[in-house]
């Protein structure tokens, strides 16, 4: 099982990025999960979302403390403890931002960080910053645990082709760290 | 004979709902419950579902709107949450003493005070002394299979008692997962005519006055009446579980489900959600050779206490795990339950009350692996030990 915090803010899309994996997981045979948790209700407020994917069925319905994979969606959100809190040994880092990798101040277990973006990429396709699905685009590319072919498909369902283009995008922009 | 969807534990219970053909649905919104009228009300908008949407003023509206559909031979549904349940409780309490069967979604919630919109318990907690029936699912799909369930059960001619159809608020309700819905046409076998189960009380061609003022030694044969019915439920829901088993292949084991009990010595009590997490930490404190064993509360109304005591007879330990309070006892009201199941057979138990997860608050899998190892230390040691706290310092 792999167990995926996602961090970002009110009004990104961080809850229907989530659901979105979890249905390209069960469409291709997978198991997944999907919990948001919400703080307050309101635009810019921090936003986490649990996901989890796995061969078994997913009995646990609780928070991610461990991740494997940390996907954050706002990089202003790296200096809140949480944010980086619990990363397994060797886990992987896939966030938004224009940043070097130096500066992200990542934590000492981390295996590979995976910049990309995705605020560029949503700003000139869709207008505003909407980066939920360029970075399902660039977590897909990243990880390989769901069908990029088969996620492409739903976030052009759910969101329009626009949002399809932004996940290729992203997913094709990429730049994978080994650290 | 059905077909896999993601979706949220809301959004299956609307499914499910719409699945059982509702004539009248009337709610009003409220955290974490809304989006399970917000689609069915889009399903009634959309012509998808054939049913009289009715968005009124407040969840006391909401329930006298159903009760006098109800009493007009329709199937009925609602839902709600914690302050909406409070709101509600006037017309809830006369809805089941009333007799007319119906089924309604509650998304567990936490009640304020402090102001919380997060989940636990406590809500339905709170009004297990209404006459209802209150059953707590574990996974998205026993949601769903618990509403259609539940309409059986309600308009079974033994019971005639409504059914709430609780879940966890947020762990469960905005969950999403795989969830199989099954097929309009397999619903429509397994449950009842409504033409038959849910017959007219009102009917304008014969008037008459409902639910008049009545005297206590009437009131006492009703109310004898519906405590023998709930009993009867004990019987019934395990029936209709089997039955459902057979039919869409998933059964639950009725009032409580077990899981590896057999040979443990330390068994875990759970209700809802913290269920699967509770499971994972049985199979980790298997491999790590302690012998644990797992019972999960599925009916609280009926309680099932025969199974209950029964399932627990020989044990050495146990911690009944509680997302809400009883405040007149000063522990869990699971544990206080449980231990009223044991009266007869005598406590020869380790035992002691967990309550965690109020207020939105996780419980976690160490959380639960914390309760397993005090459970094995002290599991030569009988007698009720101090409620243990799943605080987060």
């Amino acid at each position: 099982m792999k167990e995926i915090r996602l961090h970002g803010r009110g009004g990104l899309g961080v809850v229907k990025a989530s659901q979105l994996v979890v249905r390209a997981a069960v469409e291709g045979g997978l198991y997944g999960q999907s919990i948001p948790a919400f703080g307050v209700e309101r635009k810019g407020s921090p936003v986490f979302g649990y996901l989890r994917l796995s061969h078994t069925p997913i009995r646990r319905r609780m928070q991610v403390y461990t991740p494997d994979i940390l996907l954050i969606l706002d990089d202003s959100l790296i200096t809140s403890p949480d944010t980086y809190a619990g990363l397994k040994d060797g886990g992987m880092i896939i966030i938004n931002t224009k940043k070097a990798v130096e500066d992200l101040h990542v934590p000492k277990e981390t295996g590979t960080v995976v910049t990309v973006d995705a605020t560029t990429i949503s700003e000139e396709l869709l207008g505003r910053n909407m980066p939920n699905t360029a970075m399902l685009g660039a977590f897909t590319a990243a990880t390989g645990l769901v069908d990029m072919e088969r996620l492409l498909q739903d976030i052009a369902q759910t969101f329009g082709t626009i949002n399809r283009t932004a996940a290729e995008k992203a997913a094709a922009s990429i730049q994978i760290h080994r650290l | 004979m059905s077909k896999q969807v993601v979706l949220t534990g809301n959004y299956a219970a609307a499914e499910a709902a719409a699945l059982c053909r509702p004539d009248v649905i009337a709610a009003y919104p409220i955290t974490p419950q809304s989006s399970v009228v917000e689609r069915l009300a889009g399903k009634v908008y959309n012509g998808e579902l054939d049913a009289e949407m009715i968005q009124v003023e407040c969840e006391h509206s909401a329930m006298s709107a159903v009760q006098g559909a109800a009493a007009g031979g329709g199937r009925v549904f609602t839902a709600t949450s914690a302050q909406g349940l409070a709101l509600m409780y006037e017309p809830y309490f006369r809805m089941s003493t009333l007799r007319l069967p119906m089924v309604m979604a509650l998304a567990t919630r936490e009640m304020t005070s402090p102001e919380t919109v997060w989940s636990g318990q406590q809500d339905a907690m709170s009004v297990r002394e209404a006459g209802w029936i209150q059953v707590f699912c574990e996974s998205t799909q026993e949601i769903v299979d618990m509403i259609i369930q539940g309409y059986r059960l309600a308009e079974d001619s033994r019971v005639r008692i409504h059914v709430n159809v609780c879940y966890d608020g947020f762990y469960s309700s905005h969950l999403t997962e795989g969830v199989l819905i099954p097929d309009q046409a397999a619903v429509d076998a397994f449950l009842p005519d409504p033409a038959q189960s849910m017959k007219a009380v009102l009917d304008p061609d014969h008037p008459l006055s409902l639910d008049p003022l009545t005297a206590g030694p009437l009131l006492m044969k009703y109310r004898k009446n519906h405590l023998e019915a709930m009993e009867q439920a004990l019987t019934v829901l395990e029936e209709i579980d089997a039955e459902f088993g057979k039919q869409f292949g998933r059964s639950y084991g009725g009032g409580i489900e077990k899981y590896r009990l057999d040979d443990a010595d330390v068994v875990l009590v759970t209700i809802a959600g913290m269920s699967g997490t509770a499971k994972d930490a049985v199979d980790i404190a298997r491999d790590r050779g302690i012998k644990a064993g797992l019972i999960r509360i599925r009916f609280t109304r009926p309680f099932p206490a025969a199974r209950i005591a029964d399932a627990l007879a020989g044990k050495k330990a146990f911690s009944v795990i509680d997302r809400s309070c009883c405040f007149g006892w000063s522990q869990g009201p699971m544990h206080m339950e449980v231990k009223a199941a044991l009266a007869d057979q005598g406590i020869h138990a380790c035992h002691f009350s967990t309550i965690g997860g109020l207020g939105g608050a996780d419980i976690s899998l160490d959380e639960i692996l914390g309760v397993i190892d005090i459970l094995e230390k002290g599991k030569n040691q009988p007698g009720e030990r101090p409620v243990h706290w799943l605080l987060k310092d």
